[in-house]
C-alpha cells in the first residue's frame, strides 16, 4: 500500500515523540520503531528524520546528548522534555478527533452499504 | 565492512559539502548509515550491496541538504541559495526593477529638493517629509518583488498615506524650544526621528509578503535590518570616496564642487536606500559571511563598555545627574546595543541549540544595559518630577519604558536558556513578539504625542 506523502510527513512528528515517549532513543533505533509499527509501510526518507528530529530540539520538544556505548560509536541520544509530552498530547487529540471523524462517517457508510444490498 | 570504508569515506565528504548540513549532522548521518550497513549486512547481503541500499534508503542528498538547511535556518533565504527544484525559488528579479525603484527615490527626492530650493533654504517641511520621499520606493519594490495581492498593495499604501496627511496637515507651530532640524518645535523634531523609524515597520508588511504573524519572518526582517544597514554604511563609503576623488578632479577645472554634491548628494542617499535592500536579497551569501564575524566583532565590544559604564556611573553615583545630553546619548546607545542583540540573534547558527559563550556575552550586554536603563528611566522620572513633562522627555521616557519590558524579558530568557530550563526559540520569541511594540511607539510618537503637547 502507498501511504501518501503529505499524510507521512503529518505523521512524522506525532510517531516520533510517541516513539520518545517510551524512552530515549537515537535516530536509527527511531527509524527501525517505525518501520516495525508500521509493517513497513510507512516509508521514510532516513536522512529526512534528522532534520525533523533538529526541529523538535529547537522547539525545545527533545533534549539531546552525545553519548559513547562500550561497544561501538559515538552517537546522539535524543530525550522528551515535559514541553514535548504536553505536544505529545496535544497531537494524540488532534489525531484521534480525525481519526474518530473519518471512523464513524467510514461506519455509517458500511452499514448503508450492507442494508442496500439486503434491500 | 573493510571494503565500503572508502566508499563511506566518499559519501561523508559528498554530504558534508551539502549547503546547510554541518559536522555534528554529518557524524550523526554516518552512524546511521553504518548501523543500517551492519543489518544489511546481518540479513547476508554484501557490503557493497548493503552500501548501496543504505546510501539509497538515506535518500537524495540534495533534498536532505535542503531540509536541513530549512531547519537549520528554518528562513526562506536559504533556500534562494539552494538549487532548489520543487521550491520555486524566488527570483531577484534582475538589476532594472531595482534600479528603476532606485531612480525612482532619487528622483523624487530631487524634486523635492528643488521645491523648497534646498540648501539655500531649509524649510521643516522638507525634513519632516524627507522619509516619504523614500521608503514608498522601496516598500513599492518589495510588494512587486513578493507580487503581492490589491489588498495587500493598498495595506502597503495606506499608512505612507496616513503619515503624509499626519506631518502635513498637523499645525506645526513655532515652539519656544531651542532649535533641531531646523526647527523650534520639539514635536516636529521628534517626528523627524519618528517617522523613519515608523515607516521602516511599515517596509517590513510587503517584504514579510503581506503577512505579519509569522514570527519566522518577523526575523527575516531583523536579520534584513541588519544586513541592509551594512551594506548601506558600504556604499556610503564607497559613495564618499567616490564624492571626494571627483572633487579632487573637478576642483581645478573650476567647476563649483557643492553644487554638485547638492545633486548628487540627496539622490545618491535616496537611491542607495533601494539599492542596498536589493543587495541583501540578491547577494545573501555575501552578508552572511561578513554579519556573523561582525556581530562576533562588536558584541563582546559593545558588553564591555556597556558593564564598565553601568559600573562607573553606578558606583560613581553619577546616575542621579544625568543631564539631558547624557541621557540621548545613552538612549541611541541601549538602541543600538538593542540592534546589535537583535541582529546578533538573527545571524545565530540555529544548528547549535545549546549556549554558548557568545550567548553568555550577549547576556552581560542586555543586562548591563537594563541596570543603564534603569538608572536613566530614574534620573529621567526624577526631572520629569522637578519640571514636568514635556514632548522630550515624555518621548524619551516612552522609549526607556519600552527598552526596559523588553530588555528584562530577554534578560530572563536567556537566563533560563544559559542555564539549560528554556530553549533559544523562546528567547527568539520573545523578541519578535516583541516587535509591534516599538513600531507602536514611534508611531505614537509621531501621530499621538504632537497634538498632547499642542505642536510645541
Amino acid at each position: 500500500m502507498h501511504i501518501d506523502k503529505d499524510l507521512v510527513a503529518a505523521s512524522a512528528t506525532p510517531l516520533v515523540l510517541a516513539i520518545l515517549a517510551e524512552g530515549e532513543s537515537y535516530g536509527y533505533a527511531i527509524l527501525k520503531r517505525v518501520r516495525a509499527l508500521s509493517g513497513g509501510e510507512l516509508e521514510w526518507t532516513d536522512g529526512m528524520l534528522y532534520p525533523l528530529l533538529h526541529r523538535l530540539r529547537r522547539l525545545g520538544y527533545v533534549t539531546t546528548e552525545w553519548r559513547t556505548p562500550p561497544e561501538g560509536r559515538r552517537r546522539q541520544y535524543y530525550m522528551l522534555t515535559d514541553d514535548g509530552r504536553a505536544a505529545l498530547a496535544d497531537q494524540r487529540r488532534q489525531w484521534e478527533t480525525v481519526s474518530r471523524a473519518l471512523n464513524d462517517i467510514w461506519r455509517d457508510q458500511g452499514r448503508l452499504l450492507t442494508a442496500a444490498s439486503e434491500a | 565492512m573493510e571494503s565500503v570504508e572508502p566508499q563511506i569515506a566518499e559519501w561523508r565528504a559528498y554530504v558534508a559539502s551539502a549547503a546547510g548540513v554541518n559536522g555534528h549532522d554529518v557524524d550523526e548521518l554516518e552512524d546511521h548509515l553504518r548501523n543500517q550497513i551492519a543489518e544489511l549486512n546481518a540479513v547476508g547481503l554484501a557490503p557493497d550491496e548493503a552500501f548501496l541500499v543504505a546510501v539509497k534508503r538515506m535518500g537524495d542528498v540534495d533534498a536532505l541538504s535542503r531540509e536541513f538547511a530549512r531547519e537549520h535556518s528554518g528562513r526562506l533565504w536559504k533556500q534562494l541559495v539552494l538549487s532548489g527544484d520543487d521550491e520555486p525559488a524566488r527570483a531577484s528579479g534582475g538589476w532594472l526593477t531595482p534600479l528603476a525603484f532606485a531612480a525612482g527615490a532619487a528622483v523624487a527626492v530631487q524634486v523635492a529638493r528643488l521645491a523648497a530650493s534646498f540648501p539655500d533654504e531649509e524649510p521643516t517641511w522638507l525634513a519632516r517629509n524627507a522619509t516619504l520621499f523614500v521608503l514608498p520606493f522601496l516598500a513599492a519594490y518589495f510588494a512587486r518583488q513578493r507580487q503581492l495581492d490589491t489588498r495587500q498593495w493598498v495595506l502597503t499604501g495606506t499608512p505612507f498615506v496616513l503619515a503624509a496627511l499626519v506631518v502635513n496637515l498637523y499645525p506645526w507651530g513655532g515652539g519656544s524650544s531651542t532649535e533641531a532640524f531646523g526647527t523650534d518645535s520639539d514635536t516636529e523634531a521628534l517626528v523627524i526621528l519618528g517617522l523613519p523609524v515608523a515607516l521602516w515597520f511599515v517596509v517590513a508588511f510587503p517584504y514579510m509578503d503581506g503577512t505579519v504573524r509569522s514570527h519566522e519572518r518577523r526575523m527575516d526582517f531583523v536579520r534584513f535590518t541588519g544586513e541592509w544597514f551594512i551594506y548601506y554604511v558600504l556604499i556610503a563609503l564607497g559613495g564618499g570616496v567616490l564624492m571626494g576623488l571627483t572633487a579632487a578632479i573637478l576642483e581645478p577645472a573650476g567647476i563649483d564642487v557643492d553644487r554638485v554634491a547638492e545633486w548628487v548628494l540627496p539622490s545618491g542617499a535616496a537611491g542607495a536606500v533601494v539599492v542596498a535592500a536589493w543587495l541583501v536579497e540578491s547577494k545573501q551569501r555575501v552578508v552572511e559571511n561578513m554579519a556573523p564575524v561582525l556581530t562576533m566583532l562588536f558584541t563582546p565590544l559593545f558588553a564591555v563598555m556597556l558593564a564598565c559604564a553601568a559600573v562607573v556611573y553606578a558606583v560613581t553615583g553619577l546616575g542621579g545627574a544625568f543631564d539631558r545630553e547624557l541621557v540621548g546619548v545613552l538612549d541611541a546607545l541601549l538602541v543600538v546595543v538593542l540592534g546589535l542583540v537583535l541582529y546578533g540573534m538573527s545571524a545565530r547558527d540555529p544548528s547549535t541549540s545549546e549556549p554558548g559563550w557568545m550567548d553568555g556575552i550577549q547576556l552581560v550586554a542586555v543586562v548591563s544595559a537594563l541596570v543603564l536603563d534603569l538608572m536613566v528611566l530614574g534620573a529621567m522620572v526624577a526631572r520629569i518630577g522637578d519640571l514636568g513633562f514635556t514632548p522630550n522627555r515624555t518621548a524619551a521616557l516612552g522609549l526607556n519604558l519600552v527598552l526596559l519590558v523588553n530588555l528584562a524579558g530577554a534578560a530572563w530568557l536567556a537566563a533560563r536558556f544559559l542555564r539549560r530550563r528554556g530553549t533559544f526559540h523562546q528567547l527568539e520569541r520573545w523578541q519578535t513578539s516583541y516587535l509591534p511594540v516599538f513600531a507602536l511607539w514611534a508611531a505614537a510618537v509621531v501621530v499621538v504625542l504632537p497634538p498632547l503637547f499642542g505642536f510645541d
